[in-house]
């Protein structure tokens, strides 16, 4: 690959011989902030030229679940290191959870998180409003205000808890109607999940921890579908973990109701087996699953059941892992190795080609979170938030290259394929050569 | 090489053998006149205790004095451990004292495992106790009283029908008890309530039944796990009474085991809940036993893990025993 020059703001740029969503090699110039042709042997004069060398050309990718920690837990992420890690990752846009400290449940939060995302400059940071006050479940939310702020909220979420209150749930689904939002759903029953410590099953049997029964997802995604079907409203269900799970999706979009759904990388690739290890680095929630649940996510995203891949990227400080389970916080960072494992699960394995990862990573999650200028398609006229990526790049997964403030990453070591090597927002560089610009 | 314990299912049925073997050498030292050997002299044994034991934190301390370890007593109460310190820094403290062996009491599953694996120490953890996944030496010292009384004391326990009673969810004594009898050879069943079997029984080698009065005739011994009343109020069982008059050993069920059969407990026992004052204090019953013999396992463990080459009691070991004495009580190559 070579580069003439340095990409720079705004300029033209001609991507020579990118496979567009894997297609074959064709030219994209960039022009400013938007895309002005896609073809063979477009002219290079003026432009800065990056050899794209047969690598693939995405749309920038869309994260609908993202914790980026602040306000209030600057030591494990911040909004400048958590957009760093997105744009290394390929993303040009993070929905940031409202778990935060204080709670974005109110426009000044949401505001203060959208204009910090928009400072960073490396990806664009759309701020999820929390459903309940306090995430305590009781009391809406000044839902309104925040889609009237300056942040145009339009996903809300107590992401981290449930609303299991079905009376609260079913008002904020009706209520968000009025300005086409969406309540995405933390699916789990709190008094099933009480001292949860990993999935409830054969393993937990043998180490002796809580288990998080699968049906405390699935009873509230069954009480939630039904919900949203009545008031004839949207809920999106976040990080879905198991097989039972994805039959009542499927179920619920038989009926052409209004349900999402959204699978991590990590519930596409790891199970509860890697629990037996007592190390704290697998302790996430939804807890890892079984195998077979593994391969029902898999072929749910492939069939189009779940609509999207969605980091929960969760960053924690070190000391919050250094320690037994029991003590040790739940999550995973995941941004920055969530095309990889993608990659891994889904195309090598023939699940999806790179056209349906992009609808899939980019195109659907902008969709349900109504965000514009973001997962359209690699076309003329289009913004310019595209990802290059190596994807035959081999190499295993090394925390201390991670641009997040934190290092709880399950893949520590493991040999995952592919690369992003040029992520772009809106014709701007935010990497090149697999480095932050 | 393999130099901790933390699970009974890391144990072959040689490994369980050689313990108990060794556990009988040790019990006859408990005869003589003078009970103290100088196997571990110079050693360091760090009783690690984050939960209350008074029982279990006795047994091992006994143990390793009369082996001539140097005996730490590390309790949680009171100590830094209440003003937040984290169990690695509590680790790293230890280690820099020198400790040969730590044994650790837990109330969360896998810590033990984790202060084995995390490279925070490099002595050897033998693991007391931890949450509700394991408590390895109470298995043994089971074992040990069941061979006694049942199989003249050597050998394995092939054949053996024993039955294990009570909150079996919450229990790391009926974990460690299956894996450890079944290792052995005996047949183990299991009778609790449907609410305090655990989701994922099924891939236990053992069977489960909710009967106790199909199951007492069968067995040769039954185990008898204490039941927390507190558990009533989670709604695992309805009340007391009912509890005892279905899970609880009184009189009459005793009466329907056979002759030879014996009565275990690991204690502390609720007299009246799971087992009542006639059965507690009739000669099947082993819980003192089992108190006595628990000494006598944790001072081969004890031995086997830190004790190297050296025979324990002169002459008394075969030499091949000894000299594999390091490996046999093992958990995760995989990380050291």
């Amino acid at each position: 690959m070579t580069m003439t020059g340095n990409t720079g703001n705004n300029g033209r740029t001609l991507l020579r011989g990118a496979r567009v969503l894997g297609g074959e090699p064709l030219d994209v110039l960039i022009d400013g902030e938007r895309i002005a042709e896609v073809g063979s042997g477009l002219d290079a004069a003026g432009a800065e030229v990056v050899e794209a060398e047969g690598r693939v050309l995405l749309p920038g990718l869309v994260d609908l679940h993202t914790h980026l920690r602040e306000p209030g837990r600057e030591d494990s992420e911040t909004v400048l290191t958590g957009t760093r890690a997105a744009a290394k990752g390929g993303f040009t846009a993070v929905h940031a959870m409202a778990n935060t400290f204080p709670v974005a449940d109110t426009a000044g939060v949401v505001e203060q998180v959208w204009r910090l995302g928009r400072e960073s400059g490396y990806c664009d940071v759309q701020p999820v409003g929390a459903v309940t006050v306090g995430l305590e479940g009781k009391q809406l939310a000044e839902l309104g205000a925040m889609h009237d702020s300056a942040a145009d909220v339009r996903v809300f979420s107590d992401d981290g808890k449930c609303v299991d209150d079905a009376v609260i749930m079913r008002r904020a689904l009706e209520y968000v109607k009025a300005f086409d939002g969406v309540v995405a759903q933390h699916a789990q029953e709190p008094r099933l999940t009480e001292g949860a410590q990993m999935n409830e099953g054969v393993v937990s049997a043998e180490l002796g921890l809580g288990g998080w029964p699968a049906v405390a997802e699935e009873s509230i995604i069954a009480r939630d579908v039904l919900l949203a079907a009545h008031v004839g409203s949207r809920v999106h269900i976040c990080h879905l973990s198991t097989a039972g799970s994805v039959e009542l999706v499927r179920w619920a979009k038989s009926k052409g109701w209004q349900v999402t759904a959204e699978v991590t990388p990590h519930h596409l690739l790891l199970t509860d087996e890697l629990v037996r290890s007592y190390d704290p680095v697998y302790k996430v929630n939804p807890p890892l699953r079984t195998e077979a649940d593994v391969r029902a996510l898999r072929e749910a995203l492939a069939d189009g059941t779940i609509d999207c891949v969605a980091t929960d990227h969760a960053p924690h400080p070190h000391e919050d892992k250094d320690c037994e389970w029991g003590a040790a916080a739940m999550g995973m960072v995941g941004l920055e190795t969530a095309l990889s494992v993608v990659q891994h699960t889904m195309v090598e394995t023939g699940l999806l080609d790179w056209a349906g990862v992009a609808e899939r990573m980019s195109g659907r999650p902008a969709a349900i979170g109504r965000l514009e200028g973001q997962g359209r398609p690699v076309a003329a006229g289009e913004p310019a938030n595209l990802v290059l990526l190596d994807p035959d790049y081999r190499g295993s997964v090394d925390s201390a290259c991670f641009a997040s403030r934190s290092r709880n990453t399950p893949y520590q070591g493991r040999d995952l394929p592919g690369r992003v090597t040029h992520t772009w927002l809106r014709g701007r560089a935010t990497v090149v050569d697999g480095k932050l610009a | 090489m393999k130099r901790h314990l933390i699970s009974a299912a890391d144990l072959t049925r040689d490994d369980a053998v050689l313990i108990l073997d060794t556990a009988e050498e040790m019990a006859r030292v408990a005869d003589r006149p003078i009970k103290k050997l100088p196997t571990l002299r110079g050693r360091t044994v760090v009783n690690l205790f984050f939960e209350d034991s008074t029982r279990t934190r006795i047994s091992f301390e006994a143990a390793a004095k009369r082996l001539s370890a140097d005996v730490i007593n590390f309790s949680a109460k009171g100590s830094s451990v209440s003003k937040g310190e984290s169990l690695k820094d509590t680790a790293l403290t230890l280690e820099a004292m020198g400790a040969d062996a730590v044994v650790i009491r837990h109330p969360g599953s896998g810590a033990p495992h984790r202060l084995a694996t995390s490279g925070w120490i490099g002595g050897s953890v033998v693991n007391a106790g931890d949450g509700t996944h394991e408590h390895p030496t109470q298995a043994l010292l089971d074992a040990f009283t069941i061979r006694r009384r049942l199989s003249g004391g050597e050998g394995d326990l092939a054949g053996r029908r024993i039955t294990i009673v009570g909150d079996v969810l919450h229990s790391r004594v009926a974990r460690s008890n299956v894996y450890l009898l079944s290792t052995l050879g005996a047949e183990v069943t299991l009778v609790a309530p449907p609410t305090l079997v655990p989701v994922g029984v099924g891939a236990w080698p053992c069977e489960v039944s909710y009967d106790l009065d199909s199951v007492v005739a069968k067995s040769d011994a039954v185990m008898m796990l204490r039941v927390q009343r507190e558990r009533m109020n989670a709604a695992f069982f309805p009340t007391e009474r009912e509890y005892s008059r279905r899970y609880g050993l009184d009189g009459q069920r005793m009466a329907r085991m056979p002759e030879h059969a014996v009565v275990m407990h690991p204690g502390p026992m609720n007299r009246g809940m799971e087992i009542t004052a006639e059965v507690a204090d009739s000669p099947r019953c082993t819980a003192v036993e089992q108190v006595a013999n628990g000494v006598s396992i944790r001072m081969a463990v004890l031995y086997l893990l830190l004790g190297g080459a050296e025979p324990a009691v002169s002459g008394s070991l075969p030499p091949e025993a000894a000299s594999s004495a390091p490996g046999t009580a093992a958990r995760t190559e995989e990380n050291e």
